[in-house]
């Protein structure tokens, strides 16, 4: 399925921020915003959610820390007991290295996967970028058109009033 | 919370200490010396007495030596708590000056809104310096094993001395009553003249403006902190460490640092809460709040990592001259401190981890509040279990060490307050006062 796309190209960056707060006043769907480095203070102009992914990563650290708990109660307690140095068999000092760095990875790796699966970041073989430039010195701001793409100079004039260098139609398949 | 827009900027504020406020902190004091009354009669007239006994007698030989060369329980107790909570108040206060030097060297902006918050805590540098001395001159024999008179000595008079300890001896390179005098004169010294220099050069650049006070003062922090590096580790080992005289831990000067470093922000951040909530620093926002409570959320974790470094490894080793240290606090003395031991994890590192943990607890006031006083109390009673297993044994209590640290704390905060109110709050003349201002997390 494609999805036609209206692409105004940014300078700099403060242009971009008010852009953002005018095409949004002006009662426009901002599809996504593309830029070289993160843009302080775009998130909140763009009106974006409070992302969901520290609960995630809550509860991917409960998962690590109850595994390497498990893992080493199960493995030296019961199933090959072994005294180590005259301690207790489930000498629970002696896991809490074991049980935090655990936690940790599972954390940041159950954090990482997620972020990649739900942004659709994950490595592909063909990656939609709307603008390479977007990667270099340039900022991309992109409205979604409907499949007529009828808004498109309404939505040119609206991008290059608010300071778009230039503003450019694109067909994206998703998928 | 009344903050300022992105076009406005800060201008000078003046706290005024109000009559109520000094009300409370004379009121802390009245309230800590009443508890110490209590405590007094409580020790004298024995209330408990048979509990002590026993823990005494279990205690064995070793607590029997050491009660025939100190003074009176009730003196041994005093001593040692006004030592204890000076130990914490004097190490809170100095970290004032600690946490402003780092943020120069870092060239932080967004720290400058509690910059003058960290300049008044090293108000109390000068009386607690005073008190340490006066404290140890008067008191070292029942805080100090190693002051003991002729414990160094093998042969007195020609005879084998009974009193004789050859490990305490083999350590009077270091532990002699010079030597140490000279070094705690040096780190109170160093500290001292540091917090006058950094709020010297503070108050210049409020009065007559520009970056030359900056950069003096990015200078003084760099040789304050390497300096720092040194003096805290080292006075950790000389008044908190040497009263376990035969034990030792290459962790301890980090461990001590820690407390007294989450304590230290704790203190300043506390302070910010309480003073936007009186209607001051107008530009503080929620966002500096955010940054001092990862602060607090990440040194809470430090000192855990620090405290369970020093913990696994004497567990494993299971040396007996490492391991006593931990078999004094987790049931020695027929179990009395093993309460105290793990209430200090859970009010230390839980509480603090769950509760701020979310980007949201951060940012509230009065989540903030909470876990800033149970972190103070908290990092109070680690330096309770440091010093009281070691110096009390079996006759510690409560009742006198709360009213002390009371008094302490009263007098700090009416030293504090006037520090405080001596200045603007806001450096009006910083010149990343602007980036403070409009900091955003």
């Amino acid at each position: 399925m494609t999805k036609q796309y209206a692409l105004g190209i940014f300078e700099d960056e403060d242009v971009l921020l008010h852009a953002v707060e005018n095409v949004r006043a002006a009662g426009v769907k901002i599809y996504d915003v593309f830029s070289p480095y993160p843009v302080h203070g775009i998130d909140d102009a763009l009106g974006i959610e409070r992302s969901r992914l520290p609960i995630a990563a809550f509860f991917f650290g409960l998962t690590g820390l109850s595994f390497a708990l498990w893992m080493q109660i199960y493995m030296l307690g019961f199933d090959w007991p072994m005294i180590i140095g005259g301690k207790p068999h489930i000498g629970l000092p002696a896991f809490v290295p074991v049980a935090f760095e655990l936690t940790v990875f599972f954390t940041c790796h159950g954090m990482a996967l997620t972020f990649f699966t739900i942004t659709g970041l994950y490595p592909r073989f063909k990656v939609p970028v709307m603008d390479v430039r977007a990667t270099d010195d340039k900022f991309v701001m992109a409205i979604e058109l409907d499949e007529t793409g009828s808004q498109f100079s309404r939505l040119t004039q609206l991008l290059r009033d608010n300071g778009a260098s230039e503003v450019n139609q694109k067909e994206m398949t998703n998928n | 919370m009344a903050t300022l827009t992105h076009h406005e900027s800060a201008t000078a504020e003046q706290l005024v200490v109000t009559d109520g406020a000094r009300k409370t902190f004379f009121a802390i004091i009245a309230a800590g010396v009443l508890v110490l009354i209590l405590g007094i009669l409580a020790q004298v007239m024995g209330w408990g007495a048979e509990e002590h006994a026993a823990a005494a007698h279990a205690a064995g030989g070793h607590a029997a030596a050491a009660h025939e060369e100190g003074s009176s329980t009730l003196v041994k107790r005093i001593l040692v708590s006004l030592w204890h909570s000076n130990v914490f108040f004097l190490g809170v206060s100095t970290i004032g000056t600690v946490f402003m030097a780092i943020n120069y060297v870092a060239y932080a902006g967004w720290s400058v809104m509690v910059k003058r918050i960290s300049e008044a805590l090293s108000a109390w540098i000068i009386p607690g310096a005073v008190i340490m001395l006066v404290v140890f001159l008067l008191g070292r024999h029942d805080i100090f094993h190693w002051t003991h008179e002729g414990i160094m000595d093998k042969m007195v008079n020609g005879k084998p001395n009974p009193g004789y300890d050859a490990i305490i001896a083999g350590k009077s390179g270091f532990l002699n009553l010079p030597f140490y005098l000279i070094r705690t004169i040096v780190y109170l010294a160093i500290w001292a003249f540091f917090s006058y220099k950094l709020r010297q050069l503070s108050l210049a650049e409020d009065q007559l403006g520009g970056t030359v006070w900056f950069h003096k003062s990015v200078n003084a922090s760099a040789l304050f902190l390497v300096l720092y590096a040194v003096t805290s580790s080292m006075s950790a080992w000389d008044w908190v460490m040497s009263v376990d005289t035969h034990w030792f831990s290459t962790m301890f000067g980090w461990y001590v640092f820690a407390s007294w470093w989450v304590s230290g922000i704790a203190a300043i951040a506390l302070t910010a809460i309480f003073l936007k909530q009186a209607g001051y620093l107008r530009a503080l926002s929620s966002n500096h709040l955010h940054d001092l409570g990862k602060l607090m959320f990440g040194f809470s974790i430090f000192w855990t990592y620090v405290w369970f470094a020093q913990f696994m490894l004497i567990w494993y080793a299971n040396l007996p001259e490492e391991a006593v240290y931990y078999n004094q606090r987790l049931g020695g003395y027929e179990g009395r401190y093993t309460g105290m031991f793990f209430f200090n994890i859970i009010i230390n590192f839980v509480f603090p981890f769950l509760g701020l943990m979310t980007r949201d607890a951060k940012r509230q006031m009065i989540i903030m509040k909470i876990v800033c006083i149970a972190i103070l109390v908290g990092h109070w009673s680690d330096f309770y279990l440091m010093f009281m297993p070691a110096t009390l044994r079996g006759e510690n209590g409560f009742l006198i060490e709360i009213g002390i640290a009371a008094i302490f704390l009263g007098t700090f905060l009416i030293l504090f307050t006037r520090r405080l109110a001596s200045a603007s709050l806001v450096p009006v003349n910083h010149p990343f006062l602007d980036e403070s201002i409009h900091h955003t997390t």
